[in-house]
């Protein structure tokens, strides 16, 4: 065995790229099953709307169908689980009316599922849909995030006023007392616009039983399948866990939208049996954009108290978050848990409150997308702090400099402690590599061409690696939130990793091998990483929340840990030493001091063969597997600068420079990373000058394909520049990794913002709210002439 | 209404017995079984399903089998050249992290090789363009951008063209 370079710290080519670009990959809908039949939804046309009767009759005896099923055939089971529950600041429990499978008397969103309808073919599944008669008796729907909980109508009867939940959290007397004291007062009133992930994946669910094993089998869109078929099987359908497999193989992106437990894959679980055929559906676009789980959707005011020298004494957030029709899986959480504790940002404001309100309204259900919660905190952290700096008169970046935090650890007032950071080194590289310097003399060319030129800054941090399962209990998580990783040594030396941590298109199947294969001082080519079944990997809690290489790369240190620690005993008998003189390292046992050393793949042989072994102290084999529960959460952090220019007779803005300087910790793949972070990039930029949701008054969804829902294409977006800094590694997990996959999400919208509002602040312009598309801001140019 | 329409498959010549009214992609994935290429809208949108028809790339979920009689498609499956190798727009794409999730890329790879075959000497912001028919929402387009413009210089330093 040759002493091999380490893998970590390498862009080392992806081991997954191969199937991918040669079209061998295996996606839910490319899965065709023996005798398979296919499913269609019967979906509401109206916003809201009582069910006064269903006719399936016509659909029934339509050419190949096979059954019809409305609410009525799912009598018995449960309800979508929700997996947090928030509580009100008076202590009562947030309102979790029922979602069901199948819309029970009621339809509350348009796209909401209210007949599943199973055939031999696709086509004849769609035709026959259409044939199903409702008798709707349309309600007024209630459609407005800001004015629902004022509205009279009610989506479900268990929350009168449509509020879900009014949460608190910080102490509001010390920031009340903190603002009466203040020199400046700045106020910032805006919409986090509603924005539909878009996978370019549809979603998608293949379900078969068998009667041979009375088990299941569910191949679906799925970013944690064992939550997947935990929540299924435990808390809907009443399957025991232990017959329901769960497999999401090749998955085309999920940004959150693939972490929840829908009604349709539940629905074709449930429907395999009765039909006695495995049924497969797979989303058209237009049903994905009417049923996946949206992102975003908040209104708030913001109020940031500063002293006379620019120090922030408090900040006072009151936020609208729209829950949609049903609560989703972790939708309570995102506004409050990972919205809410973010509001310190960079920033020592000893004194922060923030109040959530979450209401109920006849749309798509919202929950986590790409960032969480965390692009809305940082969106008005990193705004208000830019329009204080305007009202003072003082250069954004020096204001950001004064409150830095910069002693560690720091606790926030509002409940995170983080570990690490150093915010000036990633701000000081930012600013060098965007050459702010030379941004003037940019300006005044651009000025000279008729067209405004801005520069913008946004100094995010997030709190990433989901999380202690303790903290994460006593704020609302019913699960827990560590991560599983099995180590399988082969006789030969190879190594199969089976990991919770679902991959679609993260890249775990290259950097967690990189880790194992540093860990254990093997070839990157013998290791391999399965993930995605719950009949091959023990455990999971999955993929979102940045958390993969945090905490399920640390399951797999673990892991593998223990693998070396029982390799050592094995060695120390072959090399008949004491178990203490026998040091491993770059593949090799040996005994301190001589030659005598045995290479991995000799004590993995041994272990199988174990003809000369200590059998009577230790078992054979070498396999181990272990659970890592984090000690706290990751705070990624990084500063991004964004020059845009405007041209004011169109409205229309270029990003003529993105730059991104991110501490992510210690980085095994910088490669993958800067992938992570391009990703990111794109769609905070998509959201702060394109992308949009909207529902009009009857609650129909104007943006419901990608010809409406302008999503960023490459003639949109500029060439990144993105640096990783030799950060602060994290000081609590045995990588010292922070997680990157959201950074890009969340750092940069403001970062957008802030360049235009710098470009057009010399015309007056105070504000652009998002999307900033050039009728907007236009509009906006428009106003500020007035 | 089946009948039959002749016509050739990553090189293969093949009559099928089907109805004209096919959708090309649906014919590639269910009966050919070549799943490489895929459907992500229903509007003809996103880029997913592009193929090749007599060398120009073309959106699958958009036509009809009975269009394409007589033609030459050419797939993802079938790009790779018959020793194992890669083609030099996989090999680059691989190279340069132009895949994340890998949904768009068949579809993203196939628009490139046509962008090329035209203009050869594109540069970054001709290439992004001209994959705006493409979506992909996990890359951002950056390394689709440098992968485009390596495979540019691997396909003209083996002789240009495709
Ligand atoms: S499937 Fe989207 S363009 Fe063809
Ligand atoms: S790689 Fe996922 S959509 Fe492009």
């Amino acid at each position: 065995m040759s002493a091999q370079a380490p893998y970590i710290g390498r862009s080392v080519e992806r081991k997954e790229d191969y199937r991918f670009i040669t079209g061998s990959g295996t996606y839910t809908d490319d899965i065709v099953l023996p005798h398979q039949a296919y499913a269609c939804f019967l979906r509401s046309p109206h916003a809201h709307a009582a069910i006064r009767a269903i006719d399936t009759a016509a659909a029934s005896a339509a050419p190949g169908v096979l059954a019809v099923y409305t609410a009525r055939d799912l009598a018995g089971i449960g309800g979508l689980p929700c997996g947090w529950l928030i509580h009100s600041i008076d202590g009562s429990p947030m309102k979790e009316p029922k979602h069901p499978v199948l819309a029970e008397g009621k339809v509350r969103h348009v796209g909401d599922p209210l007949a599943l309808v199973v055939a031999e073919s696709a086509r004849e599944a769609k035709a026959a849909a259409a044939l199903i008669e409702v008798d709707y008796d349309v309600l007024p729907p209630v459609v407005d995030t800001a004015s629902a909980a004022s509205s009279a109508v009610a989506v479900h009867a268990e929350a009168p006023d449509n509020v879900c939940f009014t949460w608190g959290i910080g102490d509001g007397a010390a920031v009340d007392a903190a603002f009466s004291g203040a020199a400046h007062v700045t106020r910032f009133s805006f919409a986090n616009n509603r924005l539909i992930p878009n996978a370019i994946e549809p979603r998608a669910a293949n379900a078969q039983y068998s009667p041979a094993s009375d088990s299941y089998t569910l191949y679906v869109t799925s970013q944690n399948p064992h939550v997947a078929r935990l929540l299924m099987a435990a808390f809907v359908l009443g399957i025991p866990e232990h017959k329901l497999r769960v497999v999401a193989p090749d998955v085309g992106g999920g940004f959150g939208s693939k972490i929840y437990v829908y009604p349709e894959e539940t629905a074709l679980v449930w429907a395999s049996r009765r039909v006695g055929r495995p049924i497969k559906w797979t989303a058209e676009r237009s049903e994905s954009f009417l049923s996946d789980a949206h992102g975003r959707d908040h209104v708030t005011t913001a109020e940031l108290a500063l002293d006379a020298d620019g120090k922030f004494l408090a900040l006072r957030v009151d936020t609208t978050a729209n829950m949609g029709a049903y609560l989703s899986t972790f939708a309570p959480c995102i506004p409050t848990i990972l919205h809410a504790t973010l509001l310190a940002g960079q920033y020592a404001t000893p004194h922060i409150h923030c109040k959530v309100r979450a209401v109920f309204t006849n749309t798509a259900p919202v929950d986590a997308y790409r960032g969480a919660g965390r692009p809305e905190a940082t969106y008005l952290l990193e705004r208000i702090v830019e329009l204080a700096a305007r009202e003072l008169g003082l250069d954004p970046v020096e204001l950001r400099r004064r409150n830095f935090i910069r002693a560690f650890p720091y606790a926030t007032p509002v409940g995170l402690t983080y570990d690490t950071g150093d915010y000036e080194a990633t701000l000081e590289r930012a600013l060098e590599l965007a050459d702010v310097r030379g941004f003037a003399a940019r300006r005044r060319a651009s000025e000279q061409r008729g067209l405004r030129r801005g520069i913008g800054y946004a100094c995010y941090i997030e709190a990433c690696g989901i999380a202690p399962s303790n903290i994460a209990g006593r704020l609302g998580a019913r699960a827990g939130l560590f991560e599983a990783a099995e180590l399988r040594v082969h006789p030969t030396g190879k190594v199969t990793v089976f990991t919770g941590s679902h991959s679609h298109g993260q890249g775990h199947e290259t950097t967690f091998a990189q880790v194992v294969a540093d860990r254990l001082g093997i070839a990157l080519e013998d290791v391999e990483i399965e993930h995605g079944d719950t009949g091959k990997v023990l455990f999971g809690m999955g993929t979102y929340g940045s958390r993969s290489l945090a905490v399920g790369g640390s399951a797999i240190v673990k892991a593998a840990d223990k693998i070396v620690a029982k390799g050592r005993k094995i060695a120390a008998h072959l090399l008949e030493a004491g178990e203490e003189d026998v040091q491993f390292s770059q593949g090799a046992f040996r005994v301190a001091g001589t030659d005598r050393v045995k290479t991995f793949a000799e004590v993995a042989l041994a272990a199988y063969v174990p003809h000369h072994y200590p059998l009577e102290t230790l078992e054979p084999g070498l396999n181990e597997n272990a659970f890592y529960d984090p000690a706290n959460f990751t705070f990624p952090a990084g500063t991004y600068v964004c020059e845009v220019e405007v041209d004011p007779q169109t409205g229309r803005t270029r990003i003529e420079r993105f730059t991104a300087c991110d501490d992510f910790g210690n980085v095994v793949n910088p490669m993958i990373v800067e992938g992570q972070v391009h990703g990111g990039l794109a769609q905070g930029i998509g959201q702060a000058l394109l992308e949009s949701c909207h529902y009009n008054e009857d609650g129909q969804l104007l943006t419901g394909s990608f010809v409406d829902y302008a999503m960023p294409r490459a003639d949109d977006l500029p060439d990144f520049i993105v640096e990783t800094v030799r950060g602060t590694p994290c000081t609590h997990n045995p990588l010292g990794a922070k997680g990157c996959g959201e950074a890009g999400a969340i750092g940069s919208p403001p970062a957008v913002i802030n360049a235009i509002v710098d470009a057009l602040a010399p015309l007056g312009v105070r504000d652009v709210q998002m999307p900033a598309t050039p009728y907007r801001l236009w509009q906006t140019l428009q106003a500020a002439r007035r | 209404m089946s009948q039959p329409i002749p016509l050739s498959v990553n090189g293969k010549a093949v009559t099928v017995e089907a109805d004209p009214d096919t959708l090309l992609v649906t014919f590639l994935r269910e009966h050919l079984r070549l799943t490489g290429t895929h459907v992500g809208c229903d509007t003809a949108s996103c880029g997913a399903c592009t193929v090749l028809i007599g060398g120009r790339a073309a959106k699958s979920c958009n036509v009809l089998l009975g269009q394409v009689s007589g033609e030459a498609i050419t797939t993802i499956e079938g790009i790779t050249p018959a020793d194992g190798s890669l083609h030099p727009m996989q090999a680059a794409f691989k190279a340069c992290h132009g895949l994340q999730c890998g949904f768009c890329t068949p579809g993203m790879i196939m628009s490139a090789i046509d962008l090329l075959t035209h203009h050869a000497h594109a540069t970054r912001e001709e290439v992004r363009a001209g994959l705006e028919g493409n979506l992909c929402r996990c890359t951002g387009y950056h390394n689709i951008v440098s992968a485009v413009m390596r495979a540019a210089q691997a396909m003209q330093a083996a002789g240009g063209g495709s």
